[in-house]
């Protein structure tokens, strides 16, 4: 059992060190690439890896490199803040939900579970479909991720409802009751900050979902817009076959892609929630 | 059971009017409602305009509006496809059953290779002897649904329909991580370390004492998978070119054909329900059953 918790934790330093060297390389993409995500070589279209173009050139003649660590940067960067944001609207919604228990409870829980049956890509087309599709790159990056948050709060939210459940009838929540202390600021000073642990785990579970769900959304042309990279969109490169074949350096976005949402889950030990 | 069967049909038809209205909300919202392009035709007279317009504006009683949206989606009438001008209905009985199939079909595949591997894991306890499964299933949980999907396409002549395969490895990892849980924790109980130490065979242990008293767990998973499928259907049909319910989700999205996205968007979630539902009921049914056999024992 002891080597085997070595073996976890080996493991688990590893994946760490993955993430925080995707982390930084996307952080400091200036410093490691000399050309713009956007800058396109009309001489170089295409072309295979050289001194110049690490990973070679798409077929605008922009730098693949410059273009994944900005995609990276993109992802790793806006997928925490979509799960900040879930985990805000669970942590208030599940929260209030398991601590005024009652109908209030009851009424949560049937609309989560409602929620939770609609399948969550299909829920993330019909919104999306609902916002403007023509819009400047930034606006894009905001509105996915925007709508990853908004519409990703309900399995947390169900998480949190049963801890808070379980805090509620707890010794010092019942104590601070009897003492006075109003159920606002008991929710708010007693509650939420020993809910932390559940909203920590619910954050962290977040991301590989957020970002795994960008990346479908990308290849279906519905994340984040051109000529900003992102995973999703950069994936987009694969459905040409005969070019994956011939430019294997292609495979280089799903590669970076797949290793840090499996060094996520190394790190998190997770096992359920993620939907697609 | 009856309060059981009660609580499950109170919360399907919740869902149906939840959903229509939420459809209903989303169209109304959506670009293009209200308005009509008769109106710019020059051919038509004032007396014409006027009469589409008053037409037209019956649409934007709100509650007449959703009355009449919930009331049509109940008698099956799901509205009209603005971007394939044609009825929704039609468009979901030409394309709803190659999703069905490719949805089931993968699903069954998926669901088999996981509990199968799950079982052969907890059978095998050599260390690493879930190496393969485990990187399978963590390659499988990493990839979006899409590169699966490609991945598979590129192999296309090998495997035969991809669409079918990528549903199975999306929905696989899912059931072989809950599947390789739920057995390992029922394999440490009291009454498996008894069997075994009477000498029982490890298939007979296996089969008998970790399996099957966690099956009715692992029919829980059923929904979960059900909505995975269902979900990775968008997709996966896009990319292998597969003219089922997702990717007709995706062109309605493209095209912002509102009325055709959310009332597929509403069937799947009232056919991901009705499978919860039932995974529920078995679940209750098994529970209440095994009281009622250890009650009488």
């Amino acid at each position: 059992m002891e080597g085997q918790r070595g073996g976890v934790n080996l493991k688990q330093k590893i994946a760490l060190a993955v993430l925080a060297l995707a982390v930084v390389a996307s952080l400091g993409a200036g410093f490691l690439t000399e050309h713009s995500y956007a800058e396109q070589s009309r001489e170089s279209i295409s072309a295979p890896p050289s001194a110049h173009f690490w990973l070679g050139t798409d077929e605008l003649g922009r730098d693949r490199f410059t273009r994944l660590l900005y995609g990276t940067r993109v992802s790793l960067l806006l997928a925490p803040a979509a799960a900040l944001l879930a985990t805000v609207i669970a942590a208030m919604i599940g929260g209030a939900a398991g601590y005024l228990g009652g109908r209030w409870e009851r009424a949560v829980t049937t609309g989560i579970d409602l929620f939770l049956s609609l399948p969550w890509l299909f829920l993330l087309l019909a919104v999306r479909a609902l916002l403007p599709l023509n819009t400047s790159p930034v606006m894009s990056v905001m509105i996915t991720f925007l709508l990853l948050g908004c519409l990703g709060w309900a399995a947390p939210a169900r998480i949190i409802r049963a801890g808070t459940r379980t805090l509620r009838n707890s010794d010092f929540l019942v104590q601070a009751s009897a003492s006075g202390v109003s159920r606002w600021r008991l929710f708010w000073r007693h509650l939420l900050p020993n809910l932390r642990p559940i909203l920590l785990a619910q954050f962290w579970i977040s991301i590989p979902l957020f970002i795994l769900s960008e990346a479908n959304l990308g290849l279906l042309g519905l994340g984040v817009s051109e000529p900003l990279p992102s995973w999703g969109a950069m994936l987009r490169e694969l459905e040409n076959y005969s070019a994956v074949l011939q430019n294997p350096w292609i495979l280089a976005p799903v590669i970076l892609l797949v290793a840090v949402v499996s060094c996520l889950q190394l790190l998190l030990g997770t096992e359920e929630r993620v939907p697609c | 059971m009856l309060p059981l069967l009660l609580r499950q049909a109170r919360r399907i038809l919740l869902t149906v009017l939840l959903g229509g209205l939420l459809g209903a909300t989303l169209v109304r919202m959506g670009p293009g409602f209200g308005v009509d392009e008769r109106e710019l035709d020059s051919r038509l007279s004032a007396d014409s305009q006027q009469a589409i317009r008053a037409e037209n504006a019956k649409e934007n009683n709100i509650a007449l509006f959703y009355v009449r949206y919930i009331g049509g989606f109940l008698h099956g009438d799901f509205g009209f496809s603005r971007s394939l001008n044609r009825p929704v209905a039609e468009l979901l009985r030409q394309r709803l059953p190659l999703t069905l199939e490719s949805a089931g079909l993968g699903l069954t595949g998926g669901a088999s290779l996981g509990l199968v591997l799950a079982l052969l894991t907890v059978w095998w306890r050599a260390p690493g002897a879930d190496l393969v499964p485990a990187v399978l299933s963590g390659l499988c949980l990493a990839a979006p649904a899409a590169v699966i999907a490609l991945a598979l396409l590129w192999m296309g002549p090998w495997i035969g329909a991809a669409s079918r395969w990528a549903i199975a490895l999306v929905v696989f990892p899912h059931v072989y991580r809950y599947a390789k849980n739920q057995l390992i924790a029922t394999s440490q109980s009291p009454h498996v370390v008894a069997a075994e130490a009477k000498g029982l065979s490890s298939w007979r242990v296996l089969w008998a004492h970790v399996f099957t008293p966690a099956a009715p767990q692992l029919a829980a998973l059923a929904g979960i998978s059900v909505s995975l499928a269902f979900g990775a259907s968008i997709p996966i049909e896009v990319i292998c070119d597969s003219p089922g319910v997702g990717q007709l989700a995706w062109r309605a999205a493209m095209d912002r054909d509102l009325p055709l996205l959310v009332t597929i968007t509403v069937l799947v979630a009232l056919m991901t329900l009705v499978v919860n539902s039932l995974a529920d009921l078995a679940l209750g049914t098994w529970k209440n059953n095994a009281w009622k056999d250890s009650a009488a024992a």
